[in-house]
């Protein structure tokens, strides 16, 4: 089938033009199209919430959006973020508080985190526990990262 | 876990949407938020050969009051919105208390009152409040536009009476009624999952306090939403007691309802959980419209 579209999008301020099918979910656009693999994909149902990231600064599932529907818009990925040498200030929290072992909900988690604290900058346990709701750990049992949240918290008023 | 090939489209007003949808019939389906519909596509469950993208409508997403108290939303209206709205608050709390039930906040943001309306997943949230809410459709096609009651538009399994080249275009909820009150409740494996049985009641009651009228619609234990007939008959007139209370519910769970067993429960557990979420959301929603007017007996 040679029904392809070109999109313009900005991720992480940087524009891209390429050329997609449009059946390429936008989670595969992102890791395969432009190599930024931060952004994991688990069930590719929306469930898991590992391919979280910001559409036009909303958390939003990347494996149920299709690459060529982001023509226009903009994204964020956990690449947008910090640098190694400067990590985001949420990231360094979750360095310090133990806030992840494997890594792989990470992304998902922080992406999902950066708006709520936005608007919410001092949040309640339950409130964090509300916020992370759509996104599975099976490592840390939730506990650290919920410590990592109070911490940046903390950190950001102080 | 991939999508099959379809061709896309992208209209950029209703006109040619419509004109789209009846070139194609039932070869297209509309994207709205797409959030059920691409998990279905990812699965090859759903394999459309033509996807008419909704999302450059932005003259489908809005909350408007009315003159007299209702509302109208157009069918883009993220779930988000709706759920952070004031007016909806205001005009429609049960709408308002609805909305963090229906999946996660990742979900909402990209989800669409319209498209959760018009999927007709027999488990979801949307469906059940707007028949319970009175609430009507505006439905569009080249050919004409026609008005649907919510109670009259869902036909059966994900089926509705929308026709392949219809559009449902508009939410319109009522003014709420004087003395009235409302409660909604579900019950999941997990907060946020797929609800095991869901309870939806909107009634009103008399200058005396008794049962005026009651609508209680149950979901998740049938084709699609269930309104539980038997169990209001029972109620017309009749003070709102506990122990009238507890018959209502035990009716709503012996005559109105004939859910099945799946992997997430049994037939006969589904049925203990309508009579149980049926208690609740009656005495929750009689309590309410009793609390607007004191001099009622408690």
């Amino acid at each position: 089938m040679d029904d392809r579209h070109r999109v313009t999008v900005t991720v992480n301020g940087a524009q891209f033009q390429q050329t997609v099918e449009p059946r390429l979910l936008l989670s595969d656009f992102l890791r395969h199209d432009l190599g930024l693999t931060g952004t994991h994909v688990g069930c590719e149902h929306g469930v898991c919430g590992a391919c979280t990231v910001l559409f036009d600064g909303q958390p939003v599932r990347s494996c149920l959006m299709f690459a060529v529907q982001a023509d226009g818009h903009e994204i964020t990925t956990v690449e947008g973020l910090g640098t190694m040498d400067q990590l985001h200030p949420l990231q360094e929290a979750f360095r310090d508080a133990h806030g992840l072992q494997c890594g792989f909900c990470t992304p998902g988690i922080l992406l999902t985190l950066i708006p709520f604290l936005e608007d919410n900058p001092n949040p309640s346990e339950l409130e964090i526990r509300e916020a992370i709701s759509g996104n599975l750990c099976r490592c840390t049992g939730y506990q650290h990262i919920v410590d990592a949240v109070q911490l940046a918290a903390q950190r950001t008023s102080a | 876990m991939k999508p099959s090939s379809f061709k896309y489209l992208a209209p950029g007003t209703i006109e040619e949407a419509l004109a789209i949808m009846a070139a194609h019939g039932y070869e297209a389906k509309a994207l709205a938020g797409g959030q059920s519909l691409i998990p279905m596509m990812n699965f090859r469950l759903a394999q459309p050969a033509v996807m008419v993208d909704l999302n450059n409508l932005p003259e489908l997403a809005y909350i408007r009051p009315e003159q007299g108290g209702g509302l109208r939303m157009g069918a883009m209206t993220r779930q988000s919105a709706i759920e952070h709205s004031a007016i909806i608050l205001e005009r429609a709390p049960m709408l308002h208390a609805t909305m963090p039930n229906i999946a996660y906040s990742q979900i909402r943001n990209r989800g669409t009152l319209g498209g959760s309306i018009a999927h007709a997943d027999p488990s979801a949230e949307l469906p059940a409040v707007s028949v319970a809410l009175d609430g009507r459709f505006r439905i569009r096609s080249h050919r004409k536009e026609r008005w649907v009651p919510a109670n009259a538009f869902f036909v059966g399994l994900f089926t509705t009476v929308l026709e392949p080249d219809e559009l449902l275009v508009e939410v319109e909820l009522p003014p709420m009624p004087r003395r009235c009150g409302w409660a909604f409740t579900e019950v999941a494996r997990r907060h946020h999952d797929f609800a095991l049985v869901g309870a939806a009641a909107a009634v009103t009651v008399d200058a005396r306090g008794a049962c005026e009228q009651t609508r209680l619609v149950l979901f998740s234990v049938g084709d699609g939403p269930v309104e539980a007939h038997q169990a209001a008959k029972m109620l017309a007139g009749q003070p709102p007691t506990l122990e009238a209370i507890r018959a209502a519910a035990e009716t709503a769970a012996r005559d109105d309802v004939d859910p099945g067993t799946d992997i997430n429960a049994t037939a006969e557990f589904r049925r203990h959980l309508v009579r149980v979420l049926s208690g609740r959301v009656l005495t929750q929603a009689f309590g309410r419209a009793h609390a607007q007017n004191s001099s009622f007996p408690a």
